[in-house]
């Protein structure tokens, strides 16, 4: 046979998961059986999770997909493959049609997920020849201030879930002394534990480069010559696929001793969690890098000034970093000519749980939940109605029905109470336990808290038993009801009183769930 | 739990190794243990990394470790023995048969969750070889339930398909899922 077959597998976990690598070989195998040269690319995944495994074919038309593909659907898929890459497309039905043009990608807005699931993601040839480095390139050629600036204006907010400026922390610790001999970091936290997000994950075993594009032109920003990255022990192959990306993206000098030819080094590490939720904020995953338990430090210092190792430090999310090489590639305006209000650019949401067609969608900020759901979604996987969705995270409220026309925006969120965190949404169907929701809140708090401060570490138990006492005396309005208003004081005294986000957001979720649905509490 | 080390813990040279360590370290896992502790030991903040390598290559983390490794590191012994039972991942004991963790984060409770953990808790009481363990979030949450058996990560589960999961041979659930 003259002509290669050239056929795309993705190498996510979302893909392994569901046998990739099964489906990976039953194509080698095919293509031995039937003497067809076969080039098979293991790229990132399109995030269309749905349709894992996703198998893509080479045509004259551009990839066309197929999906969802079991191992076992190989030896009929196989002919359909072969008459698609000879420009013949053939009726087969997991045929999706040409991959950029189903319209769940077509749709989206990808700035920081463009490359994820098209290229090969260790290839430095791939990432190059799809726009990589652009960004390192031009801040090579600009000052700190010039980076600064464009940064500033691009309007770019962390996207871990707080939304602060990301340039206003940049300035901070550009501008921060350090003493002779001693370094700034730049540190990445990659510690995604909230359920129903797996963007960054998806980043970092997609497009790792992006990543370490993103880390080294924050270091030229703000003067800092070391970097880590904290990435969760429950994503084993985001730590195989970023290590070898660092070591990769070092040997080719495009960080190391001297970053992109600049003269100037930063050196990045890739270290591990060890599976504690509570990492995620940023104080308790600088403990843990240091070595230590993961307890929250009280602020201020604050880490822009005090942070590893008692050094001024960036601290920002995957996401952060990653939007950043498009920032100095295509300048800050660009970037802000995206999204609504004071929420600039692209945020990847991540539709999770009961929905039909889950998946990453990368959207200016402004569109709605509903239009997540149900025009990208496409409602539940199980055919009930959707009855609540919760937004931002175990920290995020559940949105009702009724708020599902508010734009997804920080501002537009905050006013209702609610939160846009990280994008992640998890919807739940009508059989949903509202009541059991909350208590699971409360339990996981107790779980996870780091102790350090008693609203979160007490707080905590104390509120799976009073939801318990709230459930078991339904019929028993006069003791339900002073259960109730003891709770609504507990989850007071947590918001107000402990020292992060972990006690301080926990009655988030069970309070919207008490507020929206007191019926599943017997109210 | 601000354990503030000067005041509470001597120093890890002062108490007798065997205070703390019932078992003493095989030939094997001192070796390991050594070569960890080359490699890893210089690193800035390196009781983490340390800690994984040591688990990494052992499958748990033996109490009688912790004497050498708070000595290379320049820790107290209660500063090591706070971080290995701080963390969930790290375990003091070996673990029986494979380990099988079920997500029972927010994504999978909305697609089951809670019903196959009770399933695999009936399945793995019956055979009694194998650790069920809780795990939250995996990073499937679009394809829930979500299930680690061994290294090896399962999405869209069902209880039949654990059965098969847990029925299949042992010694293939361990090999490495991803292959580049």
């Amino acid at each position: 046979m003259s002509t290669t077959l050239t056929l795309h597998v993705p190498r996510d976990s979302a893909a392994l998961a569901v046998g990739a690598d099964a489906v990976a070989d039953a194509l080698h195998a095919a293509a031995l059986a039937h003497g067809v040269a076969l080039q098979l690319v293991r790229n990132g995944s399109r995030g269309l999770l749905w349709l894992e495994t996703l198998v893509e074919v080479a045509t004259p038309q551009g990839r066309v997909a197929y999906g969802p593909v079991a191992p076992e659907d190989v030896p009929a898929l196989w002919p359909a493959l072969v008459a698609d890459a000879a420009g013949m497309p053939p009726a087969h039905p997991l045929r999706q049609g040409v991959t950029d043009q189903i319209p769940y990608l077509a749709l989206q807005e990808r700035l920081t997920f463009r490359r994820v699931g098209v290229t090969d993601p260790l290839s430095l040839d791939d990432y190059a020849v799809h726009g990589g480095w652009a960004g390192l390139r031009a801040a090579v050629g600009m000052d700190s201030a010039a980076i600064l600036h464009e940064v500033t204006h691009s309007g770019l907010r962390g996207r871990g879930g707080a939304a602060f400026p990301a340039g206003i922390k940049w300035k901070t610790v550009a501008s921060a002394a350090v003493a002779p001999g001693a370094t700034k970091y730049v540190v990445c936290n990659a510690d995604e534990g909230d359920s129903g997000t797996f963007a960054d994950r998806m980043l970092m075993e997609g497009d790792p480069y992006l990543l370490v594009e993103g880390m080294a032109i924050a270091a030229l920003a703000v003067g800092a010559t070391e970097g880590y990255v904290y990435v969760r022990s429950e994503y084993p192959h985001a730590v195989a696929t970023l290590t070898e990306a660092v070591a990769r993206a070092a040997a080719a000098g495009w960080i190391g001793d001297n970053v992109a030819g600049s003269g100037r080094a930063f050196r990045l590490h890739v270290r591990m969690g060890a599976g504690s939720y509570v990492c995620g904020e940023e104080t308790a995953m600088l403990e843990s890098l240091e070595g230590k338990r993961g307890i929250v430090r009280a602020k201020p210092p604050l880490p822009a000034l005090e942070g590893l190792f008692g050094q001024p430090t960036v601290i920002n999310n995957v996401l952060t970093f990653a939007a950043v090489p498009t920032i100095l590639a295509e300048g800050g305006a660009f970037y802000r000519n995206y999204g609504v209000g004071r929420s600039h650019g692209t945020l990847p949401f991540q539709l999770a749980g009961n929905i039909r067609r889950g998946g990453l969608v990368e959207k200016a900020f402004g569109l709605t939940l509903r239009e997540l759901l149900y025009g990208f979604g496409g409602g539940t996987v199980s055919g009930r109605p959707v009855k609540a969705v919760q937004v931002g995270g175990p920290l995020g409220t559940y949105v009702p029905e009724s708020q599902w026309d508010v734009p997804l925006d920080y501002e537009a969120y905050a006013a209702i109470g609610a939160v846009v965190g990280h994008g992640g949404l998890v919807v739940h169907d009508d059989t949903a336990d509202m009541a059991g929701l909350a208590r699971y809140a409360m339990e996981f708090c107790a779980l996870e808290s780091c102790g350090k401060c008693t609203p979160c570490r007490i707080g905590s138990t104390r509120g799976v038993e009073v939801i318990d006492r709230i459930t078991l005396n339904r019929d028993q309005p006069v003791v339900r009801d002073q259960q109730v208003t003891l709770l609504r004081d507990l989850c007071e005294t947590m918001v107000g009183g402990s020292l992060c986000a972990m006690g301080g957001m926990t009655p988030f979720p069970v309070l919207s769930a008490l507020n929206h649905y007191p019926a599943d509490f017997g109210l | 739990m601000q354990a503030d080390s000067a005041a509470m813990n001597a120093p890890a040279s002062a108490a007798p190794a065997a205070a703390t360590a019932d078992v003493p370290l095989t030939p094997r896992q001192q070796q390991a243990l050594d070569t960890v502790l080359a490699e890893r030991g210089a690193l800035p903040g390196a009781l983490l990394p340390v800690l994984h390598g040591v688990q990494d290559a052992l499958g748990h983390i033996p109490p009688a470790a912790l004497p050498a490794i708070a000595r290379a590191l320049h820790l107290s012994r209660a500063e090591v023995h706070g971080v290995v039972t701080y963390y969930h991942h790290f375990r003091t004991t070996p673990p029986r048969g494979r380990v099988v963790q079920i997500c029972r984060a927010e994504a999978c409770r909305s697609m089951g969750a809670e019903a196959l953990m009770a399933h695999a808790q009936a399945a793995i009481d019956a055979q009694g070889c194998d650790t069920l363990e809780a795990a939250y979030c995996l990073g499937l949450c679009a394809q829930s339930p979500a299930v680690m058996v061994g290294d090896r990560l399962h999405a869209r589960m069902t209880p039949a398909k654990l059965d098969a999961l847990l029925a299949a041979d042992p010694s293939a659930q361990s090999v490495q899922g991803e292959r580049a």
